[in-house]
């Protein structure tokens, strides 16, 4: 289920220069707020969970998902230079799983390695709260990474629809909406999170059970379905 | 010997049909899939390769359905007609991706990259590359694996006439050899010089097939039609019209030309210069003027 050629060109297109710029702004600017906290307001652990709640769990870790789930396949998608995996005696769904894994690894070093550092800035993992955070980014990447891997072989648009569904749906419906709460990755890895922590910094609307099995349940049905849809990929020709 | 065998196949996007009820067998050998622009070629191929699914009918490669079976890009080879590859890569890193791929090494890539002659230039990045040079790492990349079937969507276009025939010599060579090569164009030249065997789209349908002299006798049979200004138009009318090789003359007062019809097309070309001179006649416009691609293959659809 796992191919080291299809792994090699995914993660060079993921971190060709550009995009490489653009997932290591996030991270730096994470960085440098939390010194800038710390500095300013000294350590303190409910700020500490409120920037890393806020800023990182809800906002950066679904950005650099986006990036990363879309980037291991809708470009090459989108070009036609697909075409090269595809006229192989390669297994769809290996290719599919490959991708995958090199988007959670990429979303996870991009986004759960600078949470546990500006955890640790902000207050020092006071209360379990840089490492419960770095856990729930951890497990909301690898959702994250399925479902938009999944929407960059259904759309051209995935980037935008991928924003959309991470910057609206999860920052606003998420956290306003009730029933939105139920669906949103952020809700389920915040769960995840509650667990770590021990504490009541970090609290979720979602049980750990429910939390647990949703991830589960749309990390493995977004990869089979990308499986399929990559089986039946149409490429339209110049005409 | 693989026989690549497309059964009444048909393809549709919403309204539009882009291959209508093709029947054709591709044989071992070089054939050449000739059409106009926005013909079907490209969408027949796509199904060829697997590609896209057809509407209705089969496409099947010694019995083995192409749709959703890749273990049959084992047997076949694809060159794209899509300029995007993996750019951020050397011609080297590519090639040796696409036989890591099939399950082969470096041996594999070094020596499709031989055949091709793109090692001098195999260790710089793929953006850098002409588009001649792309074309010949794209049939790198399809050949690795040594397939008996390759399909090459407008392997031509871009090439400069050097990068042409070294392309043409290979295929021939791979035909020889007895793979079944298929390759689309839209240049009636190209597909002669190269393809002992042609089969002909136009407007989506499978307008002609066999060899290209037959085909060749069909496009030049036919009626030609030249506009012709000269000194002297009705006296160089007179004299054309006392060959067999000339059907009919109008003399267009309001164009002030000759519209020439002429049957046969090898005779008249050297008739017309022959005349003018003989009668101290200087021609001062001789234009086809019915040239266009279109219309030599709604003559060949018709024929």
């Amino acid at each position: 289920m796992y191919d080291p050629t299809v792994a090699r060109l995914t993660y060079r297109a993921l971190l060709g220069r550009r995009r490489a710029l653009i997932l290591g702004a996030l991270p730096v600017l994470l960085i440098a707020i939390s010194v800038a906290v710390r500095v300013l307001a000294g350590a303190d652990d409910q700020v500490a969970a409120d920037v890393l709640g806020g800023l990182a769990l809800a906002t950066m870790v679904p950005i650099i998902g986006v990036i990363a789930g879309t980037g291991a396949i809708g470009p090459e998608i989108d070009d036609g230079s697909v075409v090269y995996l595809l006229a192989k005696p390669v297994k769809r769904p290996t290719i599919i799983v490959t991708k995958l894994i090199v988007a959670i690894a990429v979303t996870m070093v991009f986004s759960a390695v600078p949470t546990l550092l500006s955890g640790l800035i902000l207050n020092g993992n006071g209360q379990q709260v840089a490492v419960a955070y770095t856990v729930a980014a951890l497990v909301a990447s690898i959702a994250y990474a399925s479902l938009f891997l999944l929407l960059g072989t259904i759309t051209r648009h995935a980037v935008v629809f991928g924003l959309v569904y991470a910057l609206v749906w999860e920052a606003l419906f998420g956290s306003l909406v009730s029933g939105a709460k139920d669906l949103s990755v952020q809700q389920w890895s915040l769960a995840v999170a509650q667990k770590v922590s021990g504490g009541d910094l970090i609290t979720s609307d979602v049980g750990l059970p429910a939390a647990t099995v949703l991830l589960v349940v749309v990390t493995v049905a977004a990869t089979w379905y990308a499986g399929q849809r990559l089986r039946s990929l149409t490429l339209a020709g110049e005409e | 010997m693989t026989t690549l065998k497309i059964d009444h196949v048909s393809r549709w996007f919403g309204n539009v049909v882009a291959v209508n009820d093709v029947t054709m067998d591709i044989g071992p050998g070089v054939t050449g899939l000739l059409g106009p622009n926005g013909a079907g070629k490209s969408t027949l191929i796509n199904m060829m390769a697997g590609f896209l699914a057809p509407s209705t009918g089969s496409v099947t490669l010694d019995g083995q359905q192409v749709w959703r079976n890749e273990q049959i890009y084992k047997h076949i080879g694809i060159v794209p007609e899509r300029e995007a590859m993996y750019d951020f890569l050397t011609g080297r890193e590519f090639v040796v991706a696409n036989a890591e791929l099939h399950g082969l090494g470096t041996k594999a890539a070094d020596r499709a990259l031989a055949t091709v002659e793109m090692q001098y230039a195999q260790d710089r990045k793929i953006s850098t590359y002409s588009k001649g040079m792309r074309q010949r790492v794209k049939m790198a990349s399809a050949l690795v694996h040594q397939p008996s079937l390759l399909l090459l969507d407008e392997p031509f276009n871009g090439m400069d006439p050097r990068q042409r025939m070294q392309l043409m010599d290979l295929l021939r060579r791979m035909g020889d050899e007895g793979r079944t090569v298929l390759f689309s164009s839209h240049i009636l030249e190209e597909v002669e010089q190269l393809a002992s065997h042609i089969e002909v789209i136009v407007a989506g349908r499978h307008a002609a097939s066999g060899d290209f002299r037959r085909i060749r006798r069909l496009m030049t049979d036919r009626p030609h039609r030249y506009l012709v200004r000269s000194s002297d138009d009705r006296a160089l009318a007179a004299a054309l019209i006392a060959d067999p090789s000339t059907a009919g003359i109008e003399v267009d007062l309001q164009e002030g030309a000759l519209r020439i019809q002429a049957v046969d097309f090898g005779r008249f070309t050297t008739l017309l210069p022959r005349v003018a001179r003989d009668h101290g006649i200087r021609l001062l416009t001789v234009s086809p003027s019915d040239e266009s691609l279109e219309s030599v293959f709604s003559y060949l659809v018709a024929a």
